[in-house]
């Protein structure tokens, strides 16, 4: 394509605007999509895309808010930065959801915004905001350019920012004089980055893998768990190496699902408030306990004073904020998780044997698994997910927003490949399954991508449906649906006295009707018998499709740790009744 | 435990604002801050004396510092081997006829009168900043009016010995 400014614009070749410029850049940076929404701010942004026939896909999302999770989804499967668009004032503050929720499950993403003019910033002018205030909590880095020569070298440091060490979100604040002012030539685009303070470790300390190894050759009860940084750093057939070569029992975080086969039988199950007994009890009864990139996350931990009582700690994280953070670590590897397990790899180390430990836990998973009972009526949603895995073969990518629906993904979606499960972790935002499949989707257009969302969380951002139709999208949205902000009711239940105080909804939309209204089929399944055959219909159809699936208001996640407790605490291993 | 820090940190702007606000989501309790231009140009030198409750969260602290893109290098000097000094402008109330007496009093901590005027003077003093505590305590006895510190900032000696006995708690 040609970078030359059309010539009725009055703009000489070697002096492009700063939109040209912008545009030009983001060329180099092989961005292929964008998600946004335009506005007053970044109207000669717009204006540089359309004219200069950019050479990527703009998806207009119906709301910022669907454009973040969109990318943030984008970003989890392709495993390239999410870039996002937002005029500013409004359209950037619609956004802090999807940065924070990035930021917090470590998604790279690089966010433009829209800024009014130099002059008049600090005047509360039309659509002003404090941006670069309002996100600086919320990022990795932020920026607001305040010279057009500055452009060039901001958006290539933001890429590279986003994309390298923990990944996260990078916040761009352009006002709007900025992209209507022309730069002295074509400003050069360096290929380096000058950051003295921002060096990530990727190699680890070779003195503390042999302290690993040293710790592997005493280990009679090891524990491998994984988190998401081992999906960051394509490091899944390093660990499948690595944790067959020494028979070492796994399990993984929520973010860490995927990383290792789900059906494999050294797997556990996810361990943490919804884990499984297994991998609960893995955690609390193994002496020794590696971590690859997981956070200790309070969810995954439980009350921290139980967590691993007996165990040596080693942690394997690229961020060195995060080792002894939550749990003290008696081992630190500070380095990329695949870099930590080739090190590993290179040794042979001669283990004390524990078969005894790991045939103890295969009886917990064989007498102890995760169980639930069938309704009279509607459907069960476990169930529902077991048949979905069964039915795509535990390939397909499935997001999911935050509550019920989505621990039961966990459980019962045995993901047996990288980068499939598109969740909110950390942030736990509603609205974000529908969005974050519109990304996953665009970005491996050939795959299945199914959204299973609660009925309350849908609600939040069921405006996507549209791009959804408009871009047909073959997306399968999954509506497991009970009247109720379904988490919420269960904590009511469990440790509310049953006092559901506003978390019944009284009334939904008729889904079908509001699926149909955007012109994308849709079906009801209320009963065991229809779900089968009309779950093949959906899943082999080409198009997108809506299930409105309901299933009990009363049905429960367990096991469950209850907040406070400790993982050996966990309530609901077994049928009471 | 008082702790003091300090960081070298890139020039740019917001970087104050990041570090604060990452303090403060952090929950870490900041009893002064200073912030300056340092021997090379765009970088700046921060001094913080913080309030931290046990090591692990101090070693979270020079963590969370050194993780900024901006910040170059971290470094507790508590206990090490260290200049700290502060300054003070302490508005005093006194008439003409105290004006000896006062300067008999500040004297031994090398304060200087800096302005006079009918019913006040305002007093200057550098220093560690127990010594400005003790002068301040001094003084009240003559009615303070107004008073301003600038926060500590602090180097590390030159020679450092190999135990030091430096007690962190009196910075």
């Amino acid at each position: 394509m040609s970078l030359k400014v059309k010539k009725d614009t009055g703009v000489q070749t070697d002096h492009p605007s700063g939109a040209d410029l912008l545009v030009d850049v983001l060329v180099k940076e092989n961005v292929d999509t964008i998600f946004g929404y335009p506005g007053g701010a970044v109207l000669p942004i717009y204006d540089a895309f359309h004219r200069k026939k950019a050479p990527f896909t703009h998806i207009l999302t119906r709301h910022e808010q669907g454009a973040v999770h969109a990318a943030e989804g984008y970003a989890r499967v392709s495993g390239k930065p999410g870039v996002v668009f937002a005029t500013s004032g409004p359209g950037a503050t619609n956004l802090v959801t999807g940065i924070t929720d990035a930021m917090i499950d470590s998604l790279p993403l690089v966010v433009f915004t829209g800024q009014v003019a130099k002059g008049v910033i600090g005047t509360d002018a039309f659509q002003e905001a404090d941006v670069v205030g309002i996100t600086t909590p919320i990022t990795k880095y932020n920026y607001q350019v305040n010279d057009i020569r500055d452009l060039p070298r901001i958006v290539k440091e933001a890429f590279h920012i986003a994309t390298t060490g923990r990944p996260g979100p990078v916040v761009i604040d352009i006002p709007k004089n900025i992209v209507t002012e022309f730069a002295d030539k074509s400003e050069e685009y360096d290929d380096k980055v000058d950051l003295p303070g921002y060096q990530p470790t990727i190699y680890p300390n070779p003195l503390q893998v042999t302290k690993l190894v040293e710790a592997l050759k005493v280990a009679k009860r090891p524990l491998v768990l994984a988190g998401a940084g081992v999906l960051f750093a394509n490091a899944t057939e390093e660990l499948r190496k690595f944790v067959e070569k020494y028979q070492l029992p796994i399990t993984t975080t929520l973010l860490g699902l995927g990383g290792f086969p789900g059906n494999h039988p050294l797997f556990l199950g996810m361990a943490g408030m919804h884990g499984t007994y297994a991998a609960n009890t893995a955690i609390s009864e193994c002496d020794l306990l590696i971590n690859f990139g997981s956070r200790f996350d309070d969810r995954l931990t439980g009350n921290t004073k139980y967590f691993a009582p007996d165990a040596k700690i080693a942690h394997v994280d690229i961020d060195p904020a995060e080792i002894s953070k939550n749990i003290e670590t008696d081992i630190p590897l500070v380095c990329d998780a695949k870099e930590a397990l080739k090190a590993l790899l290179d040794f042979e180390i001669d283990m004390p044997g524990h078969e005894e430990w790991n045939r103890q836990l295969a009886r917990y998973k064989e007498e102890k698994p995760l169980w639930y009972e069938k309704p009279d009526e509607l459907v069960s949603p476990q169930w529902l997910i077991e048949k979905i895995y069964e039915m795509t073969n535990g390939e397909a990518i499935v997001t999911t927003d935050v509550g019920q629906h989505q621990m039961w993904v966990a459980q019962y979606y045995k993901f047996k490949k990288p980068n499939r499960f598109v969740t909110s972790g950390g942030l736990g935002t509603m609205g974000f399954g529908l969005p974050a499949a519109i990304g996953a989707q665009i970005a491996k257009p050939d795959e299945l991508v199914i959204s299973i969302v609660g009925d309350a969380g849908f609600q939040m951002t069921s405006q996507e449906l549209a791009v959804i139709r408009e871009r047909n999208l073959p997306i399968k949205v999954i509506i497991v649906n009970n009247s109720a902000l379904g988490m919420v009711r269960q904590w009511q239940e469990l440790f509310y006295e049953k006092r559901y105080s506003e978390s019944l909804l009284t009334f939904n939309p008729d889904f079908i009707k509001l699926a149909e209204s955007y012109d994308i089929p849709a079906m009801l399944i209320d009963s065991e018998e229809k779900a089968e055959s009309m779950l093949k219909e959906a899943l082999n159809s080409d198009g997108p499709v809506l299930i409105d699936c309901r299933i009990p208001q009363e049905e429960c996640v367990y096991p469950m740790v209850a907040p406070g407790k400790g993982l050996q605490q966990m309530v609901g291993v077994e049928k009471t009744k | 435990m008082r702790r003091i820090i300090t960081a070298t940190v890139q020039n740019r702007s917001g970087v104050l604002n990041r570090i604060t606000g990452m303090l403060t989501k952090r929950q870490f309790n900041i009893e002064s801050i200073t912030v300056g231009s340092s021997e090379k140009e765009g970088l700046s030198k921060m001094t913080f004396v913080i309030d931290v409750s046990d090591p692990q969260k101090l070693e979270q602290l020079t963590k969370q510092l050194n993780k900024q893109i901006d910040v170059i290098k971290v470094q507790d000097i508590t206990d090490k081997a260290h200049v700290v000094r502060e300054l003070a402008l302490i508005k005093v109330a006194g008439v003409r006829q105290q004006h000896a007496e006062i300067q008999s009093v500040i004297a031994p901590f090398r304060a200087s009168i800096v302005d006079v005027s009918k019913d006040s003077l305002i007093i200057q003093v550098t220093g560690k900043p127990d010594k400005i505590d003790a002068l301040i305590e001094l003084l009240k006895a003559y009615g303070i009016k107004e008073l301003t510190r600038t926060g500590v900032t602090a180097f590390l000696r030159g020679h450092q010995p190999q135990v030091t006995e430096m007690n962190s708690a009196s910075i």
